[in-house]
């Protein structure tokens, strides 16, 4: 680690001699760091035209009624008046709600318990277990959907045939809202259990094991030092988990587009936001209403990610 | 006491362990069996006779070697250029000083909240402008650099690229590029295998964005072929399942080459984080 002294004034080696002038210029100075302007820029522009002017654009298009091909007119604010009053939009972001709910408690459940079990002392063939938990999370979900579509299949799928061997009666999966939305559900527990049990893990070694030690002398449970120790220390990650999860559960498209397709079933269960925006703004070419919907999106994401920071939050303080 | 301990911990991490795995072991016990097999009841737990033959029709009917070369060229493509755009900016980030770097590297991890649905459209549009849509451009230059990359590549050179090891390059006149090229990628190594690993599989998975641009079969990439002939061929769904194989195959490979230190990095990402 050195002097840190004669690191900074030998990390930029023109200042050493003009230190006397003091007063330069802002502009000389930035002149002088062409180079490592030049060596972050790239990033900034691409986000400028492809990330900050889309945003921008799309606040334009939302107000405008558009095909994508003929004249572009405006229309004020009909497209979000259409939006709030069209009951698929609504049904979408219904759908899309149960599913997180339906997916993501039980993924966080499960990778916490998988963590735990990962965790204990005397686990051997550790690497080969997190391999194989992990295997799930970096495979294609158009393959996930066909596999899992093969599973909840109306007639001849696994799980009917599961259930036969108990003498329960096929259940046309596919036809039924909650069946749509389970199977989609199972994918996203399916795919992100091993991913969240290995951030936990990364976070239950993380905890200092005198910490346990001192409890046990202390004479507290197991029971106690989880609650005491364990959860508030995990507490960040935890809070991590289920920002990436709301996220990432309200940006569900592929799993229902592929098992259901563009319509969400035949009940629609499957019609998730990003689902409906694809359908509105690419399918049926409405692109000023899409861009309505990403905002509803974006407004919707925003409150629901901020009710949950506080749910997380709030949830702590109160066994502190 | 400890014995029946360990075995249901054991039992516990074995039955989630069946489970992950299941699907696909499912996948091939499929690929292997005639359609009729597939929908047969009860179903077919053991492997068919039929791999071959699934996979000839797969590459008879669609142009599967196609999608795959076009799926690898976008891939490397986004990973060579990510590694290159990133580490450099992650490298000056971490090593240099310069007027307004802070609020700079504030604005990078601002925009990672930006979300990506609400571009979407726009996006198409500007794509549209540019006469990109159709082509792999479309897919490969809005992704050549990004913000978690930067910040992963910054935290990583901060701490193992040494300041005394660039003044000493300094000294014997090294330029700011040969700093980076020459000194510091190579101690970069580590995270940008790892940088490189996670662009390469998010960019083989993606789905929607190319699904939205390429409107011609010959530039499909496996995903969106893959879908296509999900729902093409309904009547012949042990071909759909081989392709999906084939589809799934070359990604398991490489990752079980690189699992280990790849689950090490995901982890230590998202505790920095």
């Amino acid at each position: 680690m050195g002097e840190p002294l004669q690191k900074r004034t030998h990390l930029d080696p023109g200042s050493s001699m003009q230190l006397p002038e003091r007063k330069r210029g802002l502009a000389s100075e930035i002149w002088k760091h062409r180079k490592e302007y030049l060596a972050i820029s790239p990033f900034y522009i691409l986000f400028a035209i492809f990330g900050l002017f889309p945003i921008v654009f799309s606040m334009y298009l939302s107000f405008h009624k558009w095909d994508g091909i003929g004249e572009m007119t405006f229309n004020g604010l009909n497209n979000y008046q259409f939006m709030v009053t069209d009951p698929e939009f609504w049904k979408a972001v219904g759908n899309t709600l149960l599913i997180w709910v339906y997916s993501t408690i039980p993924m966080l459940f499960f990778a916490l318990i998988v963590a735990f079990l990962l965790n204990a002392t005397f686990v051997r063939f550790r690497t080969f277990f997190r391999i194989g938990y992990f295997l799930p999370n970096v495979t294609s979900l158009v393959a996930v959907a066909i596999v899992f579509s093969t599973l909840f299949s109306n007639n001849y799928g696994l799980l009917n045939y599961l259930f036969s061997l108990f003498g329960i009666s096929p259940v046309e999966w596919l036809n039924k809202t909650w069946g749509i939305q389970l199977a989609v559900s199972m994918m996203v527990i399916w795919r992100w259990v091993g991913y969240n049990a290995i951030i936990y893990l990364a976070g239950l070694q993380s905890i200092p094991t005198v910490l346990y030690e001192a409890a046990k002398i202390d004479g507290a449970s197991g029971v106690q030092s989880f609650f005491r120790i364990t959860i508030p220390n995990l507490r960040p990650i935890i809070l991590f988990t289920v920002i990436t999860s709301t996220i990432g559960g309200m940006q569900i498209f592929t799993e229902s587009q592929v098992l259901v397709g563009n319509d969400g079933g035949v009940s629609g269960g499957g019609l998730t936001i990003v689902l409906y925006l694809y359908r509105e703004a690419f399918v049926n070419n409405y692109f000023g209403y899409g861009s309505a919907v990403g905002w509803g999106m974006f407004i919707l994401i925003a409150l629901f990610s901020i009710f949950n920071w506080r749910m997380v939050q709030g949830g702590g303080a109160k066994d502190e | 006491m400890a014995k029946r301990k360990s075995f249901l911990l054991y039992l516990g991490l074995i039955v989630g362990l069946i489970i992950s795995v299941f699907p696909f072991y499912w996948l091939l016990v499929m690929s292997t069996r005639t359609t009729a097999e597939i929908y047969s009841f009860p179903p077919k737990f053991w492997f068919g006779t039929h791999l071959i033959d699934n996979i000839t029709r797969v590459l008879n009917n669609i142009d599967f070697f196609g999608a795959f070369l076009n799926t690898l060229f976008v891939a490397l493509s986004i990973t060579i250029l990510v590694l290159f755009f990133d580490s450099l900016a992650g490298f000056t980030f971490a090593k240099f000083k310069f007027p307004g770097k802070k609020w700079l590297f504030v604005l990078l991890l601002a925009t990672m909240m930006a979300p990506a649905q609400l571009s979407l459209v726009p996006s198409f549009v500007i794509m549209a402008k540019f006469g990109w849509v159709g082509t792999f451009k479309a897919l490969i230059i809005p992704g050549m650099a990004n913000a978690f990359g930067i910040f992963w590549i910054r935290q990583y050179a901060e701490d193992s690229v040494p300041s005394e090891l660039l003044d000493a390059g300094r000294i014997d006149g090294c330029g700011f590029f040969r700093l980076y090229w020459n000194i510091s990628l190579p101690i970069l190594r580590p995270a940008l295998s790892f940088l490189g690993a996670f662009t390469f599989i998010g960019a083989w998975n993606d789905y929607l964005w190319p699904l939205i641009i390429l409107n011609d079969q010959s530039k499909f990439t496996l995903q969106v072929a893959l879908s296509s002939l999900n729902g093409i061929y309904v009547s012949d769904y042990s071909m759909v399942i081989a392709g999906t194989l084939l589809a799934v195959v070359p990604l398991i490979i490489l990752f079980l080459f690189i699992s280990k230190q790849f689950i090490s990095d995901i982890a230590a990402g998202a505790i920095k984080s």
